[in-house]
């Protein structure tokens, strides 16, 4: 909404302005001073304040706003017309009935949001307060944050956050740059470092900065948090100098800044508009499946609803036809009504009989989801088995309204890299012109000198090599963007540190590059730091190199490499490149390829990550090329990114190839106990990585994805450079299928490993070639097809290589096939959302690439292993819960309702309601609303150790099996059988003159009249009592709390009828149930029917349940009876766990 | 246990281990086998046998008798008076006869029966005010708009008691003999009173409250209703207590009937009376039925004595249950 008013406000300045040019970028007076005259005219664009809102509502919109959003959704509306029906028409129904639990469902969720929304507002004022200090007139000004606008100039001190978008100008450092941390941004608590312009980082005061002349153009504020592109324009004599702005000189709201000790910066982007507020876009909404046939049945129930009332409708006015009974002598109309014409009067008919039945879709459901799904939540947060002791994290959970949805997951969509492995670097060994080096003594942090530290496994090289291997480690030392982090001291950094080799640690935001300079630290080499542009390393003799870095080509996963430009101290220029070795290797022009490359292999085939350093020697004339690439791809405004890349295609070739690195990265605790489980669980596991193939089967054989007598299959580029893709998608598509012809269907859910299993690997290029459309013609959609067929029929499929946009392409492409299978992605870094957010269920890991896959996930785990019990124990809870709801919920409301139809029948269809008022508003909302809600909360059909050691259980509910049609058709022909047999069992009970004459019968009273009142409630009575045994029937789990709410709920009936029915209430202009309950109790007969009804209710249910357990019992029902048998077993094996509690309970005190 | 609130470092955000949140609360876990729920189904089925036969016995001796007077004896005279809506001033009696071929024993109850008339309407059920009937005074004089179209005359005064329901009330009134074997006949007494639930008599319909005035003054500048005959206060002329809105006929009246074939209790055969101190004697009996002015138009009234058959419903359900 925040976001919709502001693109309206710009469209709005756009629109007054008039000017064409200004729809992609924004001109910014530094201290809102005018450009020179000459240079172009001075048009001040209006721009928000830097009030942030992330509230909805305010005080005086609360209201109608709240509402108009409740009231969007269509159960509400749905009631909301039912009660305006109510209100307008003479209706059989008073308007409470309705009204009341629709004004009590939208109170509730009002107050919440308005709770919700005041904490917003607190926190935004918190925000919007907080002072700032502005540059005005040379002086530093206190400000409140609100007040803020673009063009000022404001002082940030150390640890302070930025309170908008800035640009860079000075820094109290003297290389014009600061450090900052984004951790409340992004989640990475990695310092980064930004930049001052060039030409503005000498001013360091406040006068010199007032005198800085200069305009900004940049374009409209995106959310991208990475990009940004912008040009300043510095008038200095009048002279304006154009410098290129990037996300480097930068600084975002949200971020903090770090070891600096102020900077000057000035504001570009202003509240709402700001890279952080345009990120807090709430994610689109995901709906589970459930969620889905939940809105299916509703479907079916309306029109059962508008059916009936028709039915009624129709019914009424052909009995009416008859002479006399449209209007008796006993009952005439008044006059108004008589005028009224025909046409009108039935359709008032049909609405009165609508508002009649309309209680067969409950408002509660809505509500009892709800809370079903909110409070269930708190179990996978509770859970102390998903709790991580090392990371201190507990499971999160981020939306509640998947929970069921991880009881129907059918394909797993992991990364590998911090997923299935721990993303716990380790320095392996290197490679350098096919010598191995490998560091043998694991030293925290200390430097062994010479070669003492290192263990050649070759020979030693020739002087010749002696020289690359220096060049090798001197690359790697200064081709990352490492940084060093002191020990808390900020002088640390200002006044530099030669001792460098106790307190120093690095951080980075990818772990492979803290790896690879910690494993150059054990061989010799140790980079101590980055200052004034040149990065120093401490050699092996103890001596300081310093280089000076001219350039960073950083890394993105569409080169997968990133370059440095240094400067050694002799003079000479190289550049150092070090990437994935499928980047490098084409751009080698020589080196020993073959060794390293043999090397590479071996490795990956390990299970290692494999990076491969290359360098190229720069002639000034070269550099000075380069130069002019980058600072024309830098200044560029529009398609700066496309044109970065293509400089950096230009200046990445011709290298000569070093060596290669090996990094083992280790597989998570329980990661192949984890697969295991999911496969028996029936479920597909895809691993996606951006690895390479090798490495990435490697984990996947370490995992258990493959077992050693799965058949690979492969799709990669390789096999295509020598078939065409056509034929190897048929050739495996043959295969496959061949497989499976000669098999019977029942063997695909057998999990003997005997039968063959097929693993599928395909990379990145074949992917997209596959998903290419319009290639060949038609045939493309064909290939997608036949794709689609050999990963149906393979376990496991590795796809390596992959985009982050592959990843997603993948989910969405399984996701949209034919069967429509749930997915479930998770991932533990930022190049996983878009896989997370594809999937139906997305799940983040506590990892340590950050944070952004936690905040975008559904739900987030501190490591892989929990996903088995999230899932099998969790997921099937949930599943088997709320699918019982749901079926619940429709049952008991077509046994409340029939009944009501039925009477109609009987009352010359005049729409009379066969229950009291009170007994309608309340069955739904808290007779029989409690026991449900328990129960969807804590059933447990089988233990949770059950459901963990035993994965194939989950099978048991795959394809929303308790949601199908003919389960929904039983419960409800169970509903309209209970409703009969109540109805017509009650009707000739208390038709048949035994009933009410009998005298003598029991009691002496029983001879008095019993009215229509006593009939409904009779009726209702033996209703409440049989859904509820019903639901007590379909218990497995009897807590206390079950006893307590299942009996507790019933005899607040019993006690609510009686005070009812007691008291003349004085409010009231009817008494019709005075009495009646108490009246109804004192005759034997009642007591009879009742027990009676009850019993012949239950009974076709309970006969059902006895047999199908006797004759075909599904698998839970198996378990079920096993676990009898095992209950002394499992008694003996708690007492074990009850002494070691004691004892923990002991050690605790 | 002495749980240490401030769990100290990466433990702090560790869930509570507690049973419940951890879901691991005992608990029971019955199943549904043949085992468990046959020997719940023959108890059942014992307590419904038990039931049925006690029953059973209990009502053997109960009888029924039921007289459709509609067109019996005399009254098909009455019948088509009533047919004709101009003879509707006309008061009509009948008497129609009938035999008793065994005594009825034991108290006997009398009750008028209707069919085909639909008190379950829902404009008719709601045509009423309860608020007039449990005595409040500002409901006297204003009645509840429920009551339309039998809310005011045309002189705009105040029905009292208002509505379709009162309005409609059964007014045939009957009068029983026993003939015995000499001749002789004997007026069979009914007790009129007594036949309501208590609390309707006595907190549920209240007349308005009377200082010092009669009944008639209270109900002063109200009319009856446009069928009745006699006002409110003065519905019952044998005895001054059961007039107004607690009469002992209107309160049964107004208690309306489930399903369009009802009955309701019209009396109790008074067994103080030295003749009938047993019961009904078996015999001829006839009866004087004074046919009132609302029992017309398809409307079919009968009338039923005594007590009934065996509750068959009862003992068949038992049976069909002990079966199992």
């Amino acid at each position: 909404m925040g976001m919709d008013l502001s693109t309206l406000r710009t469209l709005i300045i756009r629109y007054c302005v008039g000017e064409e040019n200004w729809v992609d970028s924004r001109t910014i007076y530094i201290g809102h001073k005018e450009p020179p005259p000459s240079t172009e005219a001075f048009i001040q664009q209006r721009f928000p304040d830097n009030r942030i809102v992330s509230s909805k509502y305010t005080f005086w919109n609360f209201v109608p706003k709240n509402m108009f959003e409740q009231f969007r959704r269509v159960a509400n509306f749905y009631f909301l017309i039912i009660f305006l029906v109510q209100l307008i028409i003479d209706t059989p129904t008073s308007p409470i009935t309705s009204g009341l639990p629709l004004f009590f469902v939208i109170t509730v969720t009002a107050i919440k949001q308005g709770y919700e929304d005041w904490l917003r507002h607190k926190s935004d004022n918190a925000v919007n307060q907080c002072p700032v200090h502005v540059v005005q007139h040379g002086k530093v000004v206190r400000k409140q944050s609100r007040k803020l606008r673009v063009g000022d100039v404001v002082f940030v001190k150390e640890d302070e956050s930025f309170p908008c978008d800035l640009i860079l100008l000075s820094s109290s450092r003297e290389d014009g740059t600061c450090f900052v941390t984004t951790a409340s941004l992004d989640g990475e608590s990695s310092h980064k470092t930004l930049y001052a312009v060039q030409d503005t980082k000498a001013y360091r005061t406040e006068q010199e900065v007032d005198a800085i002349h200069a305009t900004i153009e940049c374009e409209q504020p995106q959310p991208d948090l990475y990009k940004f592109v912008g040009r300043i324009n510095v008038y200095m004599d009048n002279e304006p100098v154009a410098r290129p702005l990037g996300s480097e000189n930068l600084l975002l709201r949200g971020a903090t800044l770090k070891n600096t000790e102020h900077i000057y910066a000035v504001v570009i982007y202003t509240g709402m508009e700001t890279k952080m507020a345009l990120n807090y876009q709430s994610k689109s909404q995901k709906r589970s499946a459930v969620e889905k046939s939940m809105n299916a049945y509703l479907v079916v129930y309306l029109c059962i609803l508008i059916s009936k009332a028709l039915i009624n409708t129709l019914l009424k006015y052909v009995w009416q036809a008859e002479a006399n009974r449209d209007e008796p002598w006993y009952n005439q109309r008044t006059e108004s009504e008589k005028q009224r014409h025909i046409v009108i009067r039935a359709f008032t008919d049909f609405l009165a009989f609508m508002v009649l039945f309309n209680y067969i879709i409950p408002v509660s459901m809505y509500v009892t989801v709800e809370m079903q799904k909110f409070l269930g939540s708190y179990f996978i947060m509770w859970d102390d088995e998903m709790f991580d002791e090392e990371l201190g994290e507990r499971a999160v959970v981020n939306t509640s309204d998947l929970n069921e949805e991880l009881g129907q997951v059918e394909y797993v969509f992991t990364d590998k890299t911090g997923t299935l492995t721990e993303n716990n670097m380790e320095f392996i060994e290197c490679c350098v012109d096919g010598h191995v080096y490998v560091p043998h003594a694991i030293c925290n942090g200390q430097v062994m000198p010479g070669a003492a530290s290192m263990d050649m496994i070759d020979t030693s090289p020739g002087p010749g090599a002696r020289e690359h291997e220096e060049l090798f480690f001197r690359a790697l030392c200064l081709c990352h963007t490492v940084q060093v982090k002191e020990e808390e001291t900020v002088d640390g950094i200002k006044h530099g540190l030669h001792q460098g080799k106790s307190t120093s640690f690095y951080i980075s935001s990818s772990p492979d590059e803290v790896a690879l300079v910690e494993g150059m630290k054990r061989l010799g080499f140790t980079y101590l730091r980055l200052k004034d542009s040149h990065m120093e390393i401490l050699n092996r003799e103890d001596e300081i190199e310093r280089f000076e870095l001219l350039e960073v080509l950083t890394f993105d996963s569409v080169r997968r490499r990133m370059s440095v430009i240094v400067r050694a101290s002799t003079g000479e220029l190289y550049l150092f490149c070090k990437g994935a070795d499928s980047a490098i290797f084409p751009r080698v022009i020589s080196g020993k390829v073959d060794e390293v490359k043999a090397r590479v292999e071996r490795n990956a085939v390990e299970g290692l990550r494999t990076l491969c350093v290359a360098y190229r020697p720069l002639s000034p004339e070269q550099y000075e090329e380069v130069c002019h690439l980058l600072s024309g791809a830098k200044l560029a405004l529009q398609d700066r990114d496309k044109r970065l890349a293509e400089a950096y295609y230009l200046i990445e070739k011709d290298l000569i190839l070093l060596g290669a690195t090996a990094v083992e990265d280790r597989l998570q605790e329980k990661a192949a106990d984890t697969i295991e489980s999911l496969h028996k669980a029936g479920m597909k596991v895809w691993v996606l990585t951006g690895d390479k193939m090798e490495t990435a089967a490697a984990t996947c054989y370490a995992s258990k994805l493959f077992h050693r007598n799965t058949q690979i299959l492969e799709l990669t580029t390789k096999r295509t450079e020598e078939q065409s893709l056509h034929d190897v998608l048929f050739d495996l598509s043959r295969t496959v299928l061949r497989q499976h012809g000669g098999m019977t269907r029942d063997t695909f859910s057998g999990l003997s490993g005997d039968c063959t299993d097929y693993g599928l690997i395909i990379d990145g290029a074949t992917l997209s070639a596959v998903m290419r459309p319009g290639q060949e013609d038609s045939s493309s959609g064909n290939y997608k097809e036949i794709f689609l067929e050999i990963c149906r029929n393979c376990s496991a499929v590795l796809c390596c290589r992959m985009a982050p946009l592959q990843k997603a392409q993948i989910v969405k492409l399984i996701k949209d096939s034919k069967e429509h299978p749930i997915t479930l992605a998770i991932g533990d870094g930022a190049n996983d959302v878009s896989m997370i957010l594809e999937a139906h269920v997305g799940i983040g890991i506590m990892g340590k690439e950050g944070r952004q896959a936690v905040r975008n996930s559904d739900y987030a785990i501190p490591k892989f292993k929990h996903l088995k019990k999230i899932l099998l124990v969790h997921g099937h809870y949930y599943y088997i819960r709320i699918s019982e709801l749901v079926q619940y919920f429709f049952y008991k409301n077509v046994c409340f309702i029939f009944p009501q139809f039925l009477y109609q029948f009987f009352c010359g269809f005049s729409q009379q309601p066969l229950y009291d008022t009170a007994y309608l508003t309340l069955y739904n909302i808290s007779f029989t609303s409690l026991p449900i809600l328990l129960y969807s909360l804590i059933e447990q059909h089988i233990n949770m150790d059950i459901l963990k050691k035993d994965p194939s259980l989950y099978r048991d509910i795959a394809k929303n099996s308790l949601l199908r049609w003919p389960i929904f058709i039983y419960w409800t022909i169970l509903g309209v059988y209970d409703a009969i047999v109540m109805f017509f069992g009650a009707y000739f009970l208390f038709d048949n003159t035994t009933f009410t004459s009998n005298g003598q019968l029991m009691t002496t009273n029983t001879q008095m009249m019993f009215g229509n009142w006593t009939f409904g409630t009779l009726v209702f009575t033996v209703l409440v009592f049989t859904v509820t045994f019903k639901l007590a029937l379909d218990t497995h789990y009897w807590t206390w709390i079950n006893h307590f709410v299942i009996w507790g709920s019933l005899i607040f009936f019993v006690v609510f009828s009686l005070l009812w029915g007691g008291i003349i209430w004085p409010f009231l202009n009817y008494q019709r149930m005075y009495y009646v309950f108490m009246q109804m109790l004192s005759s034997g007969p009642a007591w009879l029917s009742i027990i009676l009804l009850i019993t012949a209710s239950l009974l076709p249910d309970v006969v059902k349940k006895v047999i199908c357990r006797a004759l075909w019992p599904t698998t839970t029902e198996r378990i079920q009876s096993v676990r009898d048998m095992r209950v002394f077993e499992r008694a003996l094996a708690y007492q074990s766990s009850d002494s070691l509690l004691d004892g923990e309970a002991v050690t605790e005190a | 246990m002495g749980r240490v609130k401030a769990k100290p470092g990466p433990l702090a955000r560790r869930p509570d281990n507690s049973a419940f949140k951890q879901q691991r609360l005992p608990a029971w876990s019955p199943m549904l086998t043949a085992n468990t729920v046959l020997p719940f189904f023959y108890f059942m089925a014992l307590i419904c046998m038990l039931l049925g036969v006690w029953l059973l016995l209990t009502v053997q001796s109960t009888r029924e008798m039921k007289l459709d007077y509609t067109e019996a004896g005399t009254c098909d005279r009455c019948f088509e008076m009533r047919k004709n809506v101009s003879n509707a001033g006309e008061g009509c009696s009948c008497k129609a006869v009938f035999s008793l071929e065994k005594p009825f024993k034991g108290d006997v109850f009398f009750y008028y029966g209707l069919k085909n008339f639909h008190q379950n309407l829902r404009r008719y059920m709601d045509s009423r005010d309860d608020g007039q009937m449990v005595g409040r005074k500002t409901n006297l004089k204003n009645p509840s708009s429920y009551c339309s179209p039998f809310i005011r005359d045309q002189n705009g005064l105040p029905i009292a008691p208002c509505g379709a329901v009162a309005n409609s009330i059964f007014n045939d009134t009957f009068t029983l003999f026993h003939h015995d074997s000499s001749g002789k006949s004997f007026k069979v007494p009914l007790l009129r009173r007594g036949i309501t639930w208590y609390t309707d008599k006595n907190v549920k319909f209240r007349n308005p409250k009377v200082d010092n005035l009669t009944l008639a003054q209270v109900f002063q500048g109200t009319v009856k209703p446009l069928y009745w005959q006699r006002p409110v206060y003065e519905l019952d002329q044998a005895d001054p207590t059961n007039n107004g809105f607690i009469n002992d006929d209107l309160i049964v009246w107004m208690r309306e009937a489930a399903f369009p074939n009802f009955k309701k209790l019209y009396g109790v055969l008074y067994r103080a009376d030295e003749h009938f101190t047993q019961g009904l004697p078996a015999g001829s009996y006839s009866i004087e039925i004074n046919y009132s002015i609302l029992s017309r138009g398809g409307t079919v009234v009968w009338l039923k004595l005594g007590v009934t058959r065996v509750p068959l419903c009862a003992f068949v359900s038992c049976v069909f249950l002990g079966v199992f």
